[in-house]
């Protein structure tokens, strides 16, 4: 089974704070991370190689750095990493960023499955697996919680519901974007280790994909980031004592002043 | 402080750094209290290769040597030394055939370990045969083409829990110590079982059990080396094991170090937090000079006996001695510095503690080694 696993380097949640100066997030000093949902997609693509064969590649549209995090999934037993780079790709929002995606999974070839993460937890849209999808024209379905059977035809699995779970199937080819609940990412292993080491990550730009220019980055994206600003503080809070009548007494007095 | 690792070894560095915090720190209490043995976080460890550190690379391992291990088993060590003594033991058990094993032997028992897929346990002591290892009473005898094994382990590390046991059996009683030999003996094996789990202080997560052999009968190529080669190899194995057992005592030394520092930051007496008071910075300043004093030997006595395999007793004996001394007196401290906290289940320097103290019993007491050290000098002293 080929598998392309999606993945994007993002600041680690822990330590996450905005520049006051320009209110955009602060990258510098904040160690940047793979994405946790797509730790376990990564997790999940090596674990269905194990059991069936086949290949996994990992890939990633960002910064020269993000080669980290490709390098990280081969050591935790992904087989190639391919870094899609470019600056014209800078200020892409998640319809620029699924475009471009699917014209990098166009240039890798053929695939069974492409697996992707639930979301990203800098931006938190849950956009990117879905719309590539669009991109590609496959089927795709989201929150997977399980895999329960992958045969020749078609995987089995559970896609987590608000209350529940719904049991699916679907085709080949597809793309499947993962919850947490589907399995425990492993620990890197020492050979992944030094074979991520000495790995060549494969790195396209915008001409390497043929990618049409007013698609990709800011120009090509619809959705534009107005303002990003910190929320604002809480007021202040006070709490009322006495008996439940002064209390009452004094909530209305309270209210009364914003009449 | 730096030790200028190299590249490889800070991938085990790592690697083992990862585990520890991810696997081993969250469910250690768990483990410790219901004395249960860590299957899964051990099959994460195998995951991760470093059951291959000390393998051959011929077999499947990563060829690593003493120093190697030791950093491997300094992050484990950090977390919980139940579950890295369990490591350990595995790393112990396969020495015997990595030291003195035949070609076939290699084959068929280190590429599984080094998998991750199996665990090994060594037998050495019996209930009359501690640290006077000639005490052994088990006995091996030739019959056709098996050997026949009666008597009983003690105290044996993942016993009931490994697939692959090597032990100690007296061959011929009227050789004294050039009279035993080394066995392979296999999970399974008619004649051979476990007793049931002893109740320890602590390391509670590692099984500690009998092993017994009545009319156990093994086929004869399961002897190790040549017969009558057992207790060389037993003081090969454990001149090459020792510097881990160091390494654990380092692990808890730093844990103890953490919690006892990061709590002494918070917990305000008088107004102002503890760590402000000299009387328990001495404390903290003892405890830190201690261990990177243990460290620095330790590592340098992993070194050394990478590079001169045939002159590792001392500074085996040394390294192990002091780190784990360390290990004891820094975990009191720390219990000492967290007070009435510390003492209480709910934090962790009470469980290292009780853990610290197995450290200068097994593989060998400080006891031991210090007779083992002094007898070293002697030696040296009279070639001089």
């Amino acid at each position: 089974m080929k598998i392309i696993v999606c993945i994007k380097q993002v600041p680690d949640a822990k330590d996450v704070r905005l520049d006051p100066e320009t209110n955009t997030l602060a990258r510098e000093g904040v160690e940047s991370i793979m994405n946790p949902y797509d730790q376990h997609a990564v997790e999940e693509a090596v674990s269905l190689k194990e059991q069936l064969g086949g290949e996994v590649t990992v890939l990633s549209m960002g910064p020269p750095q993000a080669e980290a995090v490709l390098r990280q999934a081969i050591s935790c037993g992904a087989d190639c990493g391919v870094l899609i780079s470019d600056r014209a790709f800078a200020g892409a929002d998640t319809w620029a960023t699924s475009y471009t995606l699917a014209k990098a999974v166009q240039k890798i070839g053929e695939f069974d499955l492409i697996l992707c993460g639930k979301q990203a937890i800098d931006g938190d849209t849950a956009q990117v697996g879905p719309g590539l999808a669009i991109q590609l024209q496959i089927p795709f379905l989201t929150c997977i919680q399980k895999v329960r059977e992958v045969t020749e035809d078609e995987i089995v699995m559970e896609r987590m519901m608000d209350d529940g779970f719904d049991v699916v199937a679907v085709s080949y080819p597809a793309l499947l974007t993962v919850v947490k609940d589907i399995n425990e990412p492993r620990v890197p292993s020492l050979k992944g280790k030094m074979k991520s080491k000495k790995a060549t990550i494969k790195v396209l730009s915008a001409e390497d994909v043929g990618a049409d220019s007013s698609c990709i980055g800011l120009a090509g994206s619809p959705t534009q980031v107005v303002d990003v600003f910190p929320p604002p503080p809480r007021g202040e809070r006070a709490v009322l004592t006495g008996t439940i009548d002064e209390q009452v007494a004094q909530l209305t007095e309270k209210l009364a002043a914003y009449l | 402080m730096d030790y200028f690792l190299t590249e490889e070894q800070e991938m085990i560095v790592d690697i083992a750094r990862q585990i520890t915090d991810e696997k081993i720190i969250p469910n250690r209490a768990e483990l410790d209290k219901k004395d249960e043995f860590p299957r899964a976080i051990l099959e994460s460890i195998g995951q991760a290769d470093l059951f291959g550190i000390p393998i051959p690379e011929e077999y499947g391992g990563f060829g690593g040597g003493c120093f190697d291990i030791v950093l491997a088993l300094e992050q484990l060590g950090r977390g919980c030394i139940g579950v890295a003594t369990a490591f350990a033991a595995s790393a112990l058990g396969i020495y015997p055939i990595i030291v003195a094993g035949s070609e076939e032997m290699k084959k068929k028992y280190l590429a599984p370990i080094a998998a991750g897929e199996k665990f090994a346990a060594f037998g050495l002591t019996e209930a009359n045969a501690g640290s006077d290892a000639s005490g052994i009473q088990t006995t091996a005898v030739l019959d056709g083409d098996e050997w026949v094994l009666n008597g009983t382990k003690q105290w044996i590390t993942n016993g009931g829990e490994a697939q692959t046991y090597t032990i100690i059996a007296m061959t011929d009683r009227s050789r004294g110590a050039r009279g035993a030999s080394m066995f392979v003996v296999e999970e399974g094996d008619a004649g051979f079982s476990c007793g049931p789990k002893e109740k320890k202080m602590g390391i509670r997560a590692s099984s500690t059990t009998e092993l017994i052999f009545k009319d156990c009968r093994i086929p004869k190529d399961r002897l190790i080396g040549r017969q009558g080669t057992g207790f060389i190899t037993i003081m090969k194995t454990l001149d090459s094991s020792r510097p881990g057992i160091a390494a654990l005592g380092l692990g808890i030394g730093q844990a103890c170090i953490d919690e006892a520092t990061t709590y002494a930051k918070q917990r305000v007496q008088f107004d102002k937090p503890i760590i402000s008071f000299q009387a328990v910075q001495h404390l903290l300043a003892d405890m830190a000079i201690q261990l990177e004093a243990s460290r620095a030997l330790v590592y340098a006595s992993a070194k050394h006996i990478d590079a001169h395999p045939k002159d590792m007793t001392k500074a085996s004996s040394m390294c192990k001695v002091m780190a784990t001394d360390m290990a004891m007196k820094v975990s009191i401290d720390a219990v000492q510095v967290m007070g009435g906290y510390g003492y209480m289940r709910e934090y962790p320097v009470e469980k290292m503690m009780r853990d610290a103290k197995i450290l200068q019993i097994y593989e060998g007491t400080n006891q031991v080694q210090r007779n083992v050290i002094g007898q070293e000098l002697n030696k040296e002293y009279s070639r001089k």
